[in-house]
């Protein structure tokens, strides 16, 4: 018991310094995650709302593109017309 | 280690000191461990639900229902975010203010009242669903206590009327109620999610605790329709209903390669982004669900049946005078005396005697197991919602008319959507596939060889004599493209039991005929105005949808009908006109149906 064997002791230091410097890293890295969840949550949100945006612009769009209005629109707006038959002229190679 | 050993003097003294600051040391440990399995085992329970309670909170994740889309990804039904106001009656007290929050909600406000005395003992009631967020925003600037908003969705369909039927609607809980809303619910819905999550004191969410119901968002599901030919097949029928005053009527496009369903059109029709209020007959969806006699419509099939015997061909003779028949006790009829005629020439003037008498000849059951091969009454495979499959009466040896009868499409009741699946069969040289709402579904769908190649080759030669000049469907002839079909006009058979004199006119076909693209039914119910015959009534519908269709479609200009080529023709001037009703020949026969 005199004289105490040097490489237990080191062993014990480095696993002491090991268990300190891990669990700073588990605090570190556990505030890191709260923030990165954090900033997943608002780009979430973000989606969401994009995402209702999108589906109210599809709408819209569907509102003034629908056939019924293009045609309308075609045929006494601008006055155009489906050519005849006879006017058809079909071009093959 | 103790040195002060040398010194006996104050042994004792430091001893029993050392003992007693042992002693301390150990009761304090003991009671450090008790304190520990109290808070850690004992207490565990109540400490984290308390801490829980001051930082865990379960939240909904939102999640919202897929789009459904035709086959070019354009939306067909979308939902997207609407507020409703909700009460909670333990909390609202200014009944004065209610009057003018009814005003801006277009509320009776007498049974708003009503409708609070009833829901007093609750804390949860509906004051309006659905609203812009304008008239929301209105109210919440009122500040009425108890009175909250929810956001909800609410699903819209921007093609409306012309493709509702297909498509169906939504309940206002936006589950599927009808249609492929319903059909592809599992797929369309998402399922909200709820997390558990932590949030620190200024209410941020500051970690993750995982999920008690992992959110998923509804999948979109993109339609075999083209929504270009379904607007256009729509616009037609509608127009074709209202001049001949019909009652309904029905338009179905498949491609005739995959049997996808292409359109699918019912007038009249309903809008959807209307709230339902009650259902009529205007919500149905004809092509799927009304079982019809289908007249001479089947003359195809039966013609099928007798070329597969193989004891005749196209050219074979037949006898028709005098221009009835008799079979048992009663009597086929053709419209006039055709004398003796070829099968092809029959098929084209659409005599009953020639069907009737051949298929008499035939074993009872051919025509029959023909019919069921090809598709009839049984499902089509589209995984619509209340298909209809209709039925083939029982025909017997003892009573050949039930069987000379179905020759000529009598005594059966089909769909629109199984005509056109047995359309598709001579289309597909004999192959026959289920139909599919989905874009690319039968991609993986190999296909049944229910006729001979040979056989259905033939049929639809005599298809393509119906539309040319001498036969009954040349309405239905379409510039550039050669067309195979065939009219039907059948009688509608009354409640009373017997025909009565309402009709329904079909027409169905395929073009081009060299590679079939499309594959058409028309159904017109109870045409009063301007002709019944399928000839005048459905014909008209199928010519102009299927030339806009083919064109839209940029299918190449038939070899064959070059010489027709409308810039070459010498001038003919409103083209589908130009032929008179003369080659209308075939619907006006019929069957006495004897005494009964």
């Amino acid at each position: 018991m005199k004289r105490s064997d040097p490489l237990p002791v080191m062993i014990m230091l480095l696993l002491l310094i090991g268990i300190i410097t891990t669990s700073l890293l588990v605090v570190y890295y556990k505030h890191v995650s709260r923030q990165l969840f954090a900033d997943l949550q608002s780009v979430h949100k973000l989606r969401h709302e994009l995402h209702i945006e999108w589906t109210q612009l599809l709408l819209e769009q569907g509102a003034w593109g629908s056939d019924a209005r293009v045609e309308k629109i075609a045929r006494h707006k601008l006055n155009m017309h489906l050519p005849p038959s006879d006017k058809i002229i079909v071009s093959r190679e | 280690m103790i040195k002060s050993i040398q010194k006996p003097t104050g042994l004792v003294h430091q001893q029993s000191r050392w003992l007693f600051l042992q002693i301390l040391g150990l009761v304090g440990l003991f009671l450090l461990g008790l304190r520990l399995i109290d808070l850690h085992i004992l207490k565990q329970d109540f400490l984290q639900g308390e801490g829980n309670s001051r930082a865990l909170r379960t939240v909904g994740v939102p999640s919202y229902r897929g789009m459904i889309t035709d086959r070019l990804g354009v939306p067909l039904a979308v939902s997207t975010l609407v507020q409703s106001l909700w009460i909670n009656p333990q909390e609202f007290t200014q009944i004065d203010k209610l009057r003018e929050a009814t005003k801006i909600l277009n509320l009776p406000y007498d049974q708003t009242v009503n409708k609070l005395k009833i829901n007093s003992q609750k804390e949860f009631m509906y004051l309006a669903r659905h609203l812009s967020p304008d008239k929301t925003e209105k109210i919440q600037k009122m500040g009425i206590p108890g009175v909250h908003v929810l956001n909800e969705y609410r699903r819209f369909y921007p093609r409306s009327e012309a493709i509702a039927h297909v498509v169906g609607y939504c309940d206002i809980d936006h589950h599927g109620k009808e249609g492929l809303e319903l059909a592809y619910d599992e797929i369309l819905k998402g399922q909200v999610g709820r997390d558990k999550i932590i949030k620190d004191r200024f209410g941020r969410h500051a970690d993750d605790r995982g999920s008690l119901v992992t959110q998923r968002g509804g999948r979109d599901v993109a339609l075999s329709i083209d929504h270009r030919i379904q607007f256009l097949a729509y616009r037609e029928l509608a127009q074709a209903v209202k001049t001949h005053q019909a009652k309904a009527g029905t338009v179905v496009i498949l491609d005739a390669k995959t049997n996808e369903v292409m359109a699918m059109a019912n007038y009249p029709s309903f809008n959807p982004n209307q709230r339902i209020q009650h259902i009529d007959d205007r919500y149905r969806n004809r092509a799927l669900t009304d079982q019809v006699e289908p007249g001479s419509i089947i003359k195809a099939f039966s013609v099928a049946n007798i070329l597969a015997s193989g004891k005749y061909n196209e050219n074979s003779k037949i006898d028709t005078s005098p221009g009835w028949m008799k079979v048992g006790q009663h009597v086929v009829k053709d419209l006039r005396n055709h004398g003796e005629i070829s099968l092809k020439t029959a098929f084209q003037k659409s005599s009953n005697i020639v069907f009737s008498k051949l298929t008499l000849e035939l074993p009872t059951a051919s025509l029959p197991e023909m019919l069921v091969k090809i598709g009839f009454t049984q499902s089509t495979g589209s995984g619509f919602p209340g298909e209809s499959v209709g039925k083939i009466s029982a025909v017997s040896s003892q009573n050949p008319i039930s069987l000379a009868t179905l020759a000529f499409g009598y005594g059966m009741t089909v769909t629109p959507i199984q005509l056109a699946q047995g359309y598709s069969v001579l289309a597909n040289l004999g192959v026959k596939r289920p139909i599919t709402f989905i874009k690319g579904g039968n991609n993986a769908v190999p296909g049944e060889q229910v006729l001979d190649a040979d056989v259905a080759k033939t049929v639809t030669s005599m298809l393509g004599l119906v539309t040319e000049k001498g036969g009954s469907g040349t309405r239905a002839r379409v510039n550039g493209y050669t067309v195979a079909g065939k009219t039907g006009t059948s009688r509608k058979v009354s409640a009373k039991g017997g025909y009565e004199k309402k009709y329904l006119s079909l027409f169905a076909g395929f073009a081009p005929v060299e590679n079939p693209k499309l594959v058409m039914v028309v159904m017109i119910d109870d045409p009063v105005k301007e002709g019944y015959y399928g000839g005048e009534v459905a014909a008209p519908v199928f010519g102009k949808v299927m030339s806009e269709s083919l064109r839209m479609l940029n299918v190449p200009v038939s070899k064959q009908t070059e010489k027709d080529l409308p810039s070459l023709m010498p001038k003919p001037k409103d083209f589908p006109l130009e032929y008179p009703r003369k080659g209308l020949i075939l619907a006006k026969s019929y069957v006495s149906m004897g005494g009964r």
